[in-house]
């Protein structure tokens, strides 16, 4: 419509600011360049006066013109009615696995989420506990020869990883000896724990491949390198 | 007391959640309202907008990634909706009952201005503006939105929204001075 626009001498001006400034919806520092230079200037100011007319005008303008009635509610919600039903949980395309956990936390309410935290606590301890008797196997009865035989601990190739908290005792057992890992330290926080995959170091691309084997194993919750 | 974010509603949405879509509309729908109001000049093509407008938010809700303020997202679904209707309207001039009402208030600036109200006569100045440049002032100063927003919303470079609204201030204060109120700007 306006075939001056692009050429008009207003860019980077901070007259062009002032509407802006006056709806509080400058950065900081930009808020405070203006502040600056209404301070040195007083027709600035005057115009800002000016800006500031229009805005609470506009307000009052936008605020007299009534909401819509209820028809456009009604409207919607059979409109919503007659869409093919979704599944309950997750979305359509491609919303983002974080969005959707935010959703799905948000939907609680602080007596679930409380007690959630308190049961996912208290499933860690019982893991953190058949986890070190685990250990202790391993030190005392010798199926550590299977994995990392008599290894000093720093030496070998080492991940980091968390459980899932539905594995149980066997699970873990069953996972360790089938593919001759021994526990090293643990848990950390956050309930990882330090494995050894192999009694040499392995370079990045190595390590980097038992890392995608383990993790589809069912029991691990969470893996990852580490020294 | 803690509200429920505008993102976790549309989360929820995605999930097929039909409370949360109930507040997000009572929440926002007479902001939108009151948006498309100001395009469409029409307050029944207003209301079947926006629950086309809201009818779209429920169906694209799963693919809202979360890069705007949904308020943002909102408007410029609005803004989409209002210009289709107005072409499909193919009539982007007023409508005889606004332009009548226009008339008979503009036409007596000597009577307008014995009133001493000039909020009024800005008021009215304000509904005379074109399409384009009702949007811009409407989206920074009522909508609240930053320059980046706006440029959003409308499609255009940020550097042209500034000059955008320059020319929309500049032309009000046009019609201002055919009020008889010279501002002494620009």
């Amino acid at each position: 419509m306006n075939t001056n626009e692009k050429e008009a001498p207003v860019q980077g001006n901070i007259e062009a600011l002032l509407p802006w400034h006056a709806a509080g919806t400058l950065s900081r520092r930009d808020a405070q360049r203006v502040e600056d230079a209404l301070t040195r200037d007083p027709e600035l100011a005057r115009r800002y006066a000016l800006v500031r007319e229009e805005l609470g005008e506009t307000i009052h303008l936008n605020e007299t013109l009534g909401a819509p009635s209820a028809r456009a509610m009604e409207k919607l919600f059979a409109k919503i009615d007659a869409e093919p039903k979704r599944a309950a949980t997750g979305g359509a395309g491609s919303f983002s696995l974080s969005s959707r956990f935010t959703g799905w936390l948000g939907g609680l309410t602080p007596r679930t989420l409380a007690f959630a935290g308190g049961a996912a606590a208290i499933a860690i301890l019982l893991q953190a506990g058949f986890i070190a008797s685990i250990v202790l196997k391993q030190q005392t009865a010798g199926f550590e020869t299977a994995s990392a035989p008599s290894t000093a601990p720093g030496i070998g190739a080492f991940t980091l990883i968390r459980f899932a908290p539905q594995a149980s005792f066997d699970d873990i057992n069953k996972f360790l000896e089938t593919n001759k890992l021994s526990i090293v330290s643990g848990p950390a926080p956050g309930g990882l724990y330090k494995v050894r995959v192999g009694e040499n170091a392995l370079s990045k691309d190595e390590l980097g491949q038992v890392v995608k084997k383990l993790q589809q194993d069912k029991v691990v919750g969470f893996i990852v390198t580490t020294q | 007391m803690q509200t429920t974010s505008d993102d976790v509603l549309i989360a929820r949405i995605a999930g097929g959640d039909r409370l949360a879509m109930q507040v997000l509309f009572a929440r926002h729908h007479v902001r939108v309202y009151r948006f498309v109001l100001r395009l469409v000049r029409n307050e029944a093509t207003a209301e079947d907008l926006i629950s086309e407008v809201f009818l779209d938010i429920w169906r694209q809700a799963g693919k809202f990634e979360g890069r705007s303020a949904v308020s943002t997202w909102m408007l410029s679904i609005a803004r989409f909706k209002a210009l289709s209707a107005l072409r499909r309207r193919q009539d982007d001039e007023l409508d005889d009952e606004t332009a009548a009402a226009i008339e008979d208030q503009a036409d007596d600036p000597e009577t307008a201005l014995a009133k001493k109200d000039k909020g009024a006569i800005l008021r009215q100045c304000l509904t005379r503006l074109s399409t384009e440049h009702r949007e811009v002032i409407d989206l920074v100063y009522y909508h609240e939105k930053s320059v980046e927003e706006v440029a959003e919303i409308t499609g255009i470079p940020e550097a042209t929204v500034k000059t955008r609204m320059f020319y929309a201030r500049k032309k009000l204060s046009e019609l201002l001075k055919e009020q008889g109120i010279d501002r002494g700007w620009p």
